[in-house]
């Protein structure tokens, strides 16, 4: 059953369209990203299912009830904002207790909720504290605590963790995955950061221009992007793409040389080559000036320029290299199941 | 910690507080020192010899029926001056925020009355209301309600509360409309989320985090009902009928300009002064605590 259910959902702001149609089933308890640069869209359409905005176009289901025309409080949701949106003037106690008390819910009752979800996020020493009295972190649990009380049908996050520093951002992510799990709630998460898309997701929303470019699990999407802004938005350092000429099994690109491929093409093309996929290889067809290199420990980011081709190519190594020694012309092959070939004109991508 | 600029050696903090200080001395300190020096005195009805008497004035006011009354008419007279012009102010800017477009010509032409001087205030509505040109007494006759601000006081004292509040209103709306567009947009959503309607919304979340505009406009509301709707009970009542309209501060100028007792205005004065002084410290000592989050 489909807890959640986005058909064709269009907004328009009078003329300018911005959301083009959006389609999704979400299964009972998954946890599904929308991920997106900025301007996409991500935050309109997660607004148009909390009821913040008007839909313009196509329905939206909860628990298989048309719930376009309700108002943000009868749609069974909550929402976790990127500024927290906290009540500055109440505790962190009525902050969470907020939405039962107007649910007139039993004095005993709210009080268990909140104990409960206070105890799951630590938050039990600060219950009486006001929110400018937290810690950034502290400030999101509480407001993951405000949206947990409530029992809702949907979580809806939007950018949570984007006010916090790298290393609290990557436990709070760890977080927010154990809890969902825990609690089996549905949940939508808005993010521009693919990392928190792959290590979040069940499955995906690449959002590029109020278009939903592809939707699937993130292995899926990193194995098999569907397009290419698909195939260069997910994965860091993002995909190499060099257009060339589909030669059967192979593409021949401008300095021609051929690099094969895994599937059949013909005619204008891009071949998409991930950084990491690339092989140092002294027979290998690619030769790369390096010009730079990053050293990040576990790997090491060599910057250079394919010879003959004038852009910029990025290959990523295992291991330390130091740049006085990689620097140079390379040699590099990619094995022909991990290259992707995408239409020159259309961006999607060649399966056959 | 308040982070400060500290200024080395003793002349140039002088030299930079010199004006403000020589302003407050010329404006303030100066006729202040000389109102009280006066309460002190009884002047014969030609100011030519003064008799000093001590707390006479004072016991002498604190006995008249008249000066006590006035008391009274003036506590009316604030509360309602402020409360109609507040609570005017914050339904019109509850209705501009949610506006989004035209708001800037609708904060515009609100703006406008402010610019209108209290006397010429004053005068605008007393034609409104003349008893015989005004074009409201005239419809309010045509519905059937005699209106006559002259010799009825309930009327007169609706007439200057609303004479004061109508340019406070443009003024107290610029602060709410500010005070509204600064809680942030996604607290009010959060709150809808909860399942908060318009006015749940309101009692629990607005009203409380403007608060601290509410409570500087009270000071100041008061302050203004105080002491400058002086022009607007000049031109409209002159105090009357029968002293219904006589505040402290009118009756401050009648017993001294117009009744020519000195003596009795300066204490009058300086009663006045205590007041305010004495006001102003309540609502920061005790209200200004709870409003602070
Ligand atoms: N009220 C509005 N009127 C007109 N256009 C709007 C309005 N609100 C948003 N837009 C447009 O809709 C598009 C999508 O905005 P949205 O806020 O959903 O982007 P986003 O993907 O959340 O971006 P970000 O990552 O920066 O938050 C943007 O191009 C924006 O300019
Ligand atoms: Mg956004």
């Amino acid at each position: 059953m489909a807890t959640l259910s986005l058909q064709d959902i269009h907004k328009s702001y009078g003329a300018t369209a911005v959301i083009h149609g959006v389609s999704i089933d979400v299964n009972d308890g998954e946890f599904i990203v929308i991920v997106g640069p900025s301007g996409c869209g991500k935050s309109t359409l997660l607004r148009m299912v909390a009821g913040l905005e008007t839909i313009t176009g196509g329905d939206l289901f909860v628990n298989d009830a048309r719930v376009n025309d309700d108002e943000p409080m009868a749609r069974n949701i909550a929402m976790v904002f990127q500024n927290y949106a906290l009540y500055p003037h109440m505790s962190v106690f009525d902050n969470m207790a907020y939405g039962l008390k107007i649910a007139k819910m039993p004095k005993a009752e709210i009080a268990e909720r909140v104990g409960k979800a206070s105890k799951m996020l630590q938050l039990e020493p600060y219950l009486q504290r006001k929110p400018r009295e937290l810690s950034g972190g502290q400030r999101q649990r509480v407001a993951m605590g405000r949206a947990i009380v409530r029992d809702p049908a949907v979580f809806l996050f939007d950018e949570p963790l984007s006010n916090l520093d790298a290393k609290l951002r990557v436990q709070m992510r760890l977080e927010i995955k154990t809890l969902q799990r825990e609690l089996g709630v549905t949940s939508l998460y808005v993010t521009h950061d693919q990392v928190e898309a792959m290590t979040l997701a069940d499955r995906m929303i690449v959002m590029n221009a109020g278009i939903a470019e592809q939707i699937g699990s993130p292995l899926e999407v990193y194995e098999t992007p569907a397009t290419l802004f698909a195939a260069q938005f997910i994965g860091s350092p993002s995909m190499n793409v060099l257009p060339g000429t589909g030669t059967g099994r192979g593409v021949q690109l401008a300095n021609g040389v051929t690099i094969e491929t895994a599937v059949l093409c013909n005619g204008p093309v891009m071949l998409g080559l991930r950084p990491e996929h690339l092989v140092a290889d002294k027979a290998g067809p690619l030769v790369v000036l390096v010009k730079m290199s990053e050293p990040l420990g576990a790997n090491t980011l060599l910057h250079g320029q394919i010879k003959g081709i004038d852009q910029d190519f990025v290959v990523s190594l295992p291991g330390v290299h130091r740049e006085a020694d990689i620097k140079g012309e390379r040699r590099f092959s990619i094995p022909a199941a991990a290259t992707h070939v995408f239409d020159a004109i259309s961006g999607k991508r060649i399966n056959a | 910690m308040e982070k400060r600029v500290i200024f080395k050696g003793l002349w140039l903090p002088l030299l930079l507080v010199a004006p403000q200080m020589v302003i407050t001395a010329v404006f303030f300190f100066y006729p202040a020192g000389q109102a009280i020096w006066q309460s002190l005195f009884i002047a014969d009805p030609f100011g030519l010899k003064s008799q000093f008497v001590g707390l006479g004035n004072f016991e002498y006011l604190l006995a008249d029926p008249f000066y006590r009354a006035s008391f009274l008419t003036t506590a009316i007279f604030s509360i309602s001056v402020t409360l109609v012009s507040m609570g005017v102010a914050l339904y019109l800017a509850l209705l501009a925020d949610r506006l989004i477009k035209g708001s800037g010509t609708y904060r515009t032409l609100l703006i406008w009355p402010y610019a209108v001087a209290p006397a010429v205030a004053g005068v605008l509505w007393m034609f409104m209301f003349n008893t015989r040109v005004g074009v409201v007494a005239w419809y309010l006759g045509v519905l059937g309600y005699d209106w006559n601000h002259v010799l009825n006081e309930a009327e007169a004292m609706g007439l200057v509360v609303v004479a004061s509040s109508w340019g406070r209103i443009s003024y107290n709306f610029l602060f709410f409309l500010a005070g509204l567009q600064a809680i942030p947009r996604s607290v009010i959503e959060a709150a809808a989320i909860d399942g908060a309607h318009f006015w749940t919304r309101f009692r629990t979340i607005v009203w409380p985090l403007l608060s601290p505009v509410t409570f500087f406009l009270l000071v100041v509301n008061i302050v203004y009902a105080f002491f400058e709707t002086f022009g607007v009970i000049h031109t409209i009542t002159s105090g009357g009928p029968q002293q219904a309209t006589t505040i402290l501060v009118y009756k401050v100028y009648s017993d001294g300009f117009v009744g020519q007792d000195l003596g009795s205005s300066a204490a009058q004065s300086v009663i006045l002064l205590g007041l305010v002084g004495l006001l102003t410290i309540i609502q920061f000592k005790f209200i200004e605590r709870k409003v602070h989050y």
